[in-house]
């Protein structure tokens, strides 16, 4: 199944730096999130669009986690060619990954 | 136990004006604070006094406070904005006579500046630049702007002198909104404890809706009620530092633990280390317990003792990006904007224009995300966005030109054309020492 199916996700972002949110709908689906999604898996799915490291930080008491990407948009909001400056869209890509 | 109402009346500089004024209206509040200064808004509100000293504030000063103002002052509802952006005291002046001409005597207008050290940038040329690792001294730029993250002190010490509305320039986000709460509770400046719970209360308001609803919906999944009269959000706060979020009755949108955790965890990193210039906050504690309908019960948050440095952001005029965009539809409509692609980059070669990147995106297949191992559906229209970052406008203008000319120069069907060019304001970050600064205040009040 697609992540989307049990969490959902924010994107936030700071000079060159991307945080992405990963939230279970159901509490209960906490621990398998825990299981499956780690930052090495993390920072495969995005490839080559995060070029640094991947960092994962954990809030069990809200059944979420929050992943600190480095060197992970393009150059940050002022100088990225990319159309999504901010990195926002980054969150539903995450959903679409497969556990 | 006493408790403060506190409203959050704008998330970014833009920020729709309605629901402010419905905050105002029937929130039941004491305070409202409208967020509007993004990390390099005050770079181009710099530029802007540059060629006028009376301008360099935000946009929709006046638009907002021509409604905002008559009805605070008529629901004594104090307000607290970073809308000054570089010329506070400009924004100052356009309030009064916004009051003025309402015929509202005896408000108190606040300024708060200290934050603008563009002038004594020259004593931190060695400072080490976060982005380039180099030292200021090296950054390849002119510089436009230079602001230092003021903490809530300045617009404590406006408050207690009487001030109805402050106004400041760069300010965190969150000390906007923990401002009332210490002048209100008297919490000490150094007490972590309370002001690591105010900053929670500041980091959920600051990007007003988006905690009440706003970048939430997932038709299907989170439904949003009467989305296109989304609420902002108020925070009913107790002395003990424990709060409820919630949004004015009959409002649309929004408040649950799932909307709170989506806006706690936006734009942070370490929950246990979220650094502002009054207290390095830890939310890693933080509850979110849903206590009525659109009412968050909030606890948890701690705090430990401010840092020693503050931040400063330094605008500078970095470079151009310029593109183009084209589309192509129906069969075979990603291999001509593929080959279009292909056409307007070897052009671009041939007349040897200066490029520092190049990005080739195919919108509607992989403009957002452009990893490359990933298998692409093939959509049933596309549109071909060619840009480049350069070092001067012309070049910039070329490469839109070489995208727009595809359409009777390149692939059968090209339509929709269009180019801009951008000048980039980037910033750098450093650090400067705690005790360079200081906040200066100054009141007026208008007869």
């Amino acid at each position: 199944m697609k992540l989307w199916e049990i969490a959902h996700s924010r994107t936030g972002d700071k000079g060159n730096i991307a945080n992405i949110s990963l939230i279970a709908y159901d509490i209960k689906d906490y621990e398998l999130l825990r299981e499956k999604v780690t930052s090495q898996k993390v920072k495969e799915w995005f490839g080559e669009m995060v070029k640094g490291e991947v960092v994962r930080y954990e809030l069990p008491q809200l059944g979420a986690m929050n992943f600190v990407m480095r060197d992970a948009l393009g150059g940050g909001v002022t100088r990225t060619l990319s159309l999504d400056m901010h990195g926002k869209g980054m969150s539903s890509y995450l959903l679409d990954m497969e556990i | 136990m006493k408790t403060i109402r506190i409203g959050s009346g704008a998330g970014y500089a833009g920020d729709r004006l309605e629901p402010a004024l419905e905050l105002i209206e029937k929130g039941g509040i004491g305070y409202i604070a409208f967020e509007c200064l993004a990390e390099r808004t005050i770079a181009i509100a710099q530029m802007a006094k540059l060629r006028d000293p009376l301008k360099g504030y935000n946009d929709l000063l006046s638009y907002r406070m021509e409604q905002v103002i008559p009805l605070a002052w008529k629901h004594k509802v104090k307000v607290i904005t970073n809308m000054g952006a570089a010329n506070p005291r400009a924004a100052v002046e356009v309030c009064c006579e916004i009051a003025r001409q309402k015929g509202i005597q005896g408000i108190r207008i606040a300024a708060v500046e200290g934050d603008d050290i563009l002038a004594k940038l020259d004593r931190y040329q060695d400072a080490q630049v976060w982005e380039t690792e180099k030292p200021l001294r090296e950054l390849d730029g002119q510089v436009v702007s230079a602001n230092v993250y003021l903490g809530a002190a300045g617009i404590v010490e406006a408050l207690r002198q009487g001030a109805d509305i402050v106004i400041t320039g760069r300010v965190a986000d969150p000390s906007i909104f923990m401002a009332p709460l210490i002048h209100e509770f008297g919490w000490k400046m150094d007490d972590w404890a309370m002001l690591g719970k105010g900053t929670s209360v500041g980091h959920l308001l600051e990007c007003a809706g988006q905690v009440t609803g706003g970048y939430y919906a997932e038709p299907g999944k989170k439904d949003v009620p009467d989305y296109h009269l989304l609420g902002f959000p108020i925070a009913e706060v107790s002395e003990d530092g424990s709060f409820f979020v919630t949004k004015p009755a009959g409002s649309g949108g929004l408040v649950t633990p799932h909307t709170c955790t989506e806006q706690l965890l936006y734009e942070l990193h370490d929950p246990t280390n979220y650094l502002t210039p009054d207290v390095v906050a830890d939310f890693s504690g933080i509850t979110f317990t849903q206590v009525g309908k659109d009412v968050v019960h909030v606890k948890g948050a701690a705090g430990r003792e401010q840092p020693r440095t503050l931040k400063v952001s330094i605008g500078y005029k970095d470079c151009f990006i310029g593109d183009g965009e084209i589309s192509y539809g129906g069969p075979g409509c990603l291999d001509r904007a593929k080959l279009a692609g292909e056409v307007a980059v070897k052009r671009l070669e041939l007349r040897g224009i200066p490029m520092d990147e190049l990005k080739v995106d195919f919108i509607g297949m992989n403009s957002l995300f452009w990893n490359t191992r990933r298998r692409y559906r093939t959509p049933e229209e596309v549109r071909l966005r060619v840009s480049a970052r350069t070092r001067d406008r012309l070049s910039a203008a070329r490469i839109g030109e070489e995208v727009e000319a595809l359409y009777t120069n390149g692939p059968a069907g090209g339509c929709g054309a269009a180019k801009t060019v951008r000048e980039i304001i980037s910033v750098a970050s450093i650090l400067v020492d705690r005790d360079d600064i200081e906040a200066a205040v100054s009141l007026k009040e208008v007869k």
